[in-house]
Parts: structure tokens; C-alpha cells; sequence
């Protein structure tokens, strides 16, 4: 079953009595552990597909399946039922709570979902350990390095067991190499999770880590890429070597 | 809601400037509250100690002890009515005491009285009193003979009564042959016979619907008489009504700034967090949980804040000086607290419009 289906799915926003379309009759399908790098620039729509795959938008138009789940008509309620349960969003700024320790931090995804607590510490402390924050768990976003906040910041995201991680622009506040591996370690706990994951990025650098990447412009999806996002089966390996970090 | 708290623990500053304020209107309300019971229960002690369930006064005097008077015939007439079980006469005469060794003259209200009152014992001797603890204050001791009213009428004191004070008076009961005597010759105008007194304690019959016997009463002395439960009786002594209004008026307002203090404090919280709960609402939170945590933050900075104002209120009571009318009673604390917290809450929840509005899109992007 794909992790992601979008079938023309267009959205408008009214401003007066102009309209802005954001998203154009975009269409695009996701295999259930495949890594979908989407470049685009600045107000290409990248976000807004984002948003609508995650339920942080509604489409104005078109079809929105996640994990076979058809979330297109789903009220307020339901998309956030849905989004604590299917979806783990790793944000651009990080946003992790400031007064919450990096372990809390993730254990605040269990809370929202009233997950069994023991389990949901165990599950903090392995994602922990295997992102390489063991000894760091007990400091404050403030006490962390930038790439250390961006590992806390995958790890909540998987702490739901997401069947889908949506990445918006990991690398946009660090240096090329820290970004590089801030890219590896999300490839690799995607991969070995076989979570789908779409990463959106401007910086062309980074693409080589997913699977493969479509482009997006004044909301309209690349054509080329489209072809070989719906043709694809098999989700190819990651084509850079994977550091953890 | 345990986010909300651990946010409380860990940065307990942030929360500093509503707690402070919060502190001051706990400390302000306890005061003012202080003050309303001690002037209530210092101005009604004589009355709310008669076990007696209804009292008699003389119609014309409308309810005021002072003006009143009712003589033997007419006590004959109410202790007829059936009903009736038990009658007491009573009376007040309010006039400064001269305490030994004490240069200021003491506010002192004898109070003739049979019996029937809480607390104190049979009417003593002639010339003898029980005194109101009040009166402590004032330098009176057991065992001393006070000089009352112009024409220095003594009055040895026997022993000691609490709560009993008429009209923040210390009260000092004594038999009705005292009290007469006193009262004449503080006020010759004012001089009564025997057997006269200014109102009557009636105690109703087991089972006797003290409402028909105060009908009964009035009705037997063809009018002369206006009868009234204990409660009526004390919310007619003068001025009582008024400086309770008063001080409620000025505790609601206080109260209501609280809420305010609490309210705005919230606002800008929530205006803070726009992106926090933002964030929390794209990775699942509801309104509800979210919210919940800023009720949570509410109720707990209410009651600490006002564990701190109630102490503090304590600490400045203890330098306030006896003749001041406060009295912090625990009834009174804990209304407060309830209310203090009900308040927090209330303001709060001007909050609840704002984090509806948070839209989860906006931690993208």
C-alpha cells in the first residue's frame, strides 16, 4: 500500500477577490518506505503539499490517501486524531518546547496521544540512543547544539510510529557537513523503520539522499519526475553512504 | 496538562508578575475580609449568643435595642402565648468604663440579661460583671472594679465571657438590677422600672414554627410589640447592613481584578505561545489538551499565590493592634482561597478563544 496518494489535489487561497493558487492538479504517489526529496524555491507550493499531506491543510480540491486512509473529508477533529497517529513532522525552525528536556520532548508526542507511559519511555530512550543523544537527555533545547535539537526533533517525530515523516527544510539553519549528516541519520531511521518520508529542501545538495526527488513550481509538479514518481515501484537505496551523528 | 505544570516548575519567574500580583490581592481581600468579619462578629456577639430563637421589642422602637422597652404586662402577655416556652429579659446601656491604671476610658456595653445566653454563666451578684475578652485590651484584669459612666458606678469583674461584644462594645453582663441602675444613672431620662426591659429572648416550644410565635407575640400585645427571629434582629442593628455591603462590594471588585490580573496575564501567554501550541496541535494536540494545561497553570498559580498572600495577610495582622476589628477567621480563608482560584480559572479562560484560533498549519512554514 503507497504511504502517500495524492490525486489532483489543487489548493486555492481568496484574497479579495483574487485567487492564489497554491497547488495546482498535483499528483503524486509514494511508495511505504520510500524517501521523496521535494525541491522547489521559495512560495513554489512545497509547503502547502507538505501541510496537505500531513492533514495540516485541506485540500480545495483533488484526493489525499495516507496509509490507505482517504483524509480529504475529514474535520478539524479527525485530521488531528490522524496526525498523532500516522504522521511525524520534523519543522524547519525545530520548535522543540524550551522548558522540556530532549527526552521530554519526545515523550510529549505519547502524552498528546495517551500512549502507555512505560512504553513510550522506552521508545524515547532507544530513539535517543540510536540518534546519539544518550547522555544528552536530560538537557534543555538551550543546552543543545544545533544538529543535537535536529535529532531530538526526528526523534519526536517518530515517536508515534508514523507511517509517514514529512521533513521540512532539515538542513536550512546548519553548515553543509553538519547538514549532511543531520540528512544521513533521517535517511537511515527512516529506512530501517521502512517509513515513507518527503523531504522538502531548496538546497539541491541534499537530494541525493532520498530516493528520488520531484520538483515543484508555482505549484505544478514537475512532469518529468511526476512520470517517474507514478511509475515507480521499487523505492531505490539511498545513493550516499549514511553517518550517524 | 502536565506540560503546563512542568512549564510552572521549571520556570516559575515567568509566572512571577501575575503570582506577585496575585500575592497583593490575596493579602488585600484577606484583610479586607478580616476587618468585614470583625466588625460583623465584633457588633453581634450579644445577640448571636442568646439561645433564645426570636426577639421581642417594643413597636415603636423599630428594632432597636436602645429605644426599646417593654414592661412587666406586656412580658405577661408573650410568656401567655403558646408556644412559648421560655422568656428572658434583656438590655444594653453603652457607656465608657474607667479601668484602673489606665488613662483611656474603655467602650464597654452592660448588658442586663436572666440567663439563656451562650457562653455565660447565671447573671453574678449584684455590682459584679462577666467581661468580654475584648475588654482585655482596654488593661481590664479579673478582679478589678471598673467606675462606669459619668456618675463612676462601680463594677467588679468576676470573670471572663468571649464573643458577646454589642456594637464593637466589650460587653459586661450583669444582672438586671445593675444594669438598671447603671443605665439611670448614666442616663436619669433613660431610667426604667422594675420589671422593665428593653427587649425580651423568647425560646420557643420544641416543635413551634418560630415564625407563628412571632405572629402569636405581636398579635397578643394588640401591636405593642414587633418580634423577630435572632438572625432579623441582628441584621437590623444599625449601620450592620450597610458596612457589610460596603466591604462585599469592595471584596467583588477585588476579586474581579484578580480575574482580570489573570485573564490578561493568560492573554499574553497565549499570544507567546501562538507558535508553541501551534506546534503542538500539528503533531496531535487537541484544544482541549492544550487548554488544559493553561487551566492546570491557572488553578495552580491561584492557590500558591494565595498560600503566599494568606501568610503574608497573617504576618501584617500581627502587628495590628487589638482595638482594630480584624479577625481572620478560617471560614473566611478558605471561602477566599475558592474564590481566588475560581477567579484564576475564570480569566483563564478568556485564553480558550484564542488557542481555538491557533491554526496547527502555521508551525509550517
Amino acid at each position: 500500500m503507497p504511504a502517500l496518494e495524492l490525486d489532483a489535489v489543487r489548493k486555492v487561497y481568496t484574497s479579495g477577490d483574487s485567487e492564489i493558487v497554491a497547488l495546482d492538479h498535483a499528483s503524486l504517489t509514494l511508495g511505504d518506505d520510500e524517501i521523496l526529496a521535494l525541491l522547489g524555491p521559495s512560495g513554489s507550493g512545497k509547503t502547502t503539499l507538505l501541510s496537505i499531506a500531513g492533514g495540516l491543510l485541506t485540500p480545495t480540491e483533488g484526493r489525499v490517501v495516507v496509509g490507505g486512509e482517504d483524509i480529504g473529508g475529514y474535520a478539524a477533529k479527525q485530521l488531528t486524531a490522524f496526525r498523532r497517529r500516522n504522521v511525524g513532522f520534523v519543522f524547519q525552525s525545530v520548535n522543540l518546547v524550551p522548558f522540556l528536556n530532549a527526552r521530554e520532548n519526545l515523550l510529549v508526542v505519547a502524552e498528546f496521544g495517551k500512549r502507555d507511559k512505560k512504553a513510550a519511555r522506552q521508545r524515547a530512550d532507544r530513539l535517543l540512543g540510536e540518534l546519539g543523544l544518550a547522555d544528552r537527555m536530560q538537557n534543555l533545547p538551550a543546552q543543545l547544539s544545533g544538529g543535537e535539537r535536529q535529532r531530538v526533533a526526528i526523534g519526536r517525530a517518530l515517536m508515534n510510529e508514523p507511517e509517514l515523516v514529512l521533513i521540512d527544510e532539515p538542513t536550512s539553519a546548519l553548515d553543509t557537513k553538519l547538514g549532511e549528516q543531520v540528512m544521513g541519520l533521517i535517511v537511515s531511521e527512516v529506512k530501517s523503520r521502512a517509513t515513507a518520508a518527503v523531504i522538502v529542501t531548496h538546497d539541491v545538495r541534499m537530494t541525493h539522499f532520498a530516493d528520488r526527488t520531484v520538483h515543484i513550481t508555482d505549484g505544478r509538479l514537475d512532469a518529468g519526475d511526476l512520470a517517474q514518481a507514478t511509475e515507480a515501484g521499487e523505492p531505490v537505496a539511498p545513493r550516499a553512504p549514511v553517518v550517524a551523528g | 496538562m502536565s506540560i503546563g505544570l512542568r512549564e510552572l516548575r521549571r520556570k516559575p519567574l515567568r509566572f512571577g508578575a501575575a503570582g506577585a500580583a496575585l500575592v497583593l490581592l490575596t493579602v488585600l481581600l484577606l484583610l479586607l475580609g478580616g476587618l468585614l468579619d470583625g466588625l460583623y462578629l465584633g457588633s453581634t456577639g450579644a445577640l448571636r449568643a442568646q439561645q433564645a430563637d426570636l426577639i421581642t421589642y417594643s413597636a415603636d422602637a423599630k428594632k432597636s435595642l436602645i429605644r426599646s422597652r417593654i414592661d412587666e404586662a406586656e412580658r405577661r402577655q408573650v410568656e401567655a402565648v403558646p408556644g412559648v416556652e421560655q422568656v428572658d429579659g434583656l438590655g444594653v446601656a453603652l457607656l465608657g468604663a474607667n479601668v484602673p491604671g489606665q488613662s483611656d476610658v474603655a467602650s464597654a456595653a452592660v448588658i442586663g440579661y436572666q440567663g439563656g445566653v451562650r457562653g455565660v454563666p447565671d447573671p453574678p451578684a449584684p455590682g459584679r460583671a462577666y467581661a468580654d475578652r475584648r475588654l482585655e485590651a482596654a488593661g481590664v484584669e479579673v478582679g478589678q472594679t471598673l467606675l462606669l459612666g459619668p456618675q463612676r458606678e462601680p463594677l467588679e469583674v468576676v470573670g471572663w465571657v468571649d464573643d458577646t461584644s454589642y456594637l464593637l462594645q466589650g460587653g459586661l453582663w450583669v444582672e438586671p438590677g445593675t444594669w438598671r441602675s447603671i443605665l439611670a444613672s448614666a442616663r436619669p431620662d433613660a431610667t426604667l422600672a422594675d420589671g422593665t426591659f428593653q427587649a425580651l429572648a423568647v425560646t420557643t416550644a420544641p416543635g413551634a414554627d418560630p415564625a407563628q410565635v412571632a405572629a402569636a407575640i405581636d398579635g397578643a400585645t394588640g401591636g405593642a410589640t414587633t418580634t423577630v427571629t435572632r438572625d432579623d434582629a441582628i441584621a437590623a442593628l444599625p449601620g450592620l447592613r450597610e458596612q457589610s455591603s460596603t466591604f462585599t462590594s469592595i471584596i467583588a471588585v477585588t476579586l474581579l481584578v484578580a480575574g482580570l490580573v489573570v485573564a490578561l496575564f493568560f492573554a499574553l501567554l497565549t499570544l507567546e505561545r501562538t507558535g508553541l501550541y501551534g506546534v503542538f496541535k500539528a503533531i496531535g494536540a487537541s484544544t482541549g489538551q492544550i487548554f488544559s494545561g493553561v487551566v492546570a497553570q491557572a488553578v495552580v498559580l491561584g492557590a500558591l499565590s494565595f498560600l503566599f498572600g494568606a501568610g503574608a495577610a497573617w504576618l501584617l495582622s500581627l502587628p495590628i493592634p487589638a482595638a482594630v476589628p480584624l479577625q481572620l477567621e478560617p471560614n473566611r480563608v478558605v471561602v477566599t482561597g475558592v474564590a481566588l482560584v475560581a477567579m484564576a480559572v475564570a480569566g483563564s479562560v478568556f485564553s480558550l478563544r484564542r488557542v481555538v484560533k491557533i491554526d496547527p498549519a502555521s508551525a509550517i512554514g
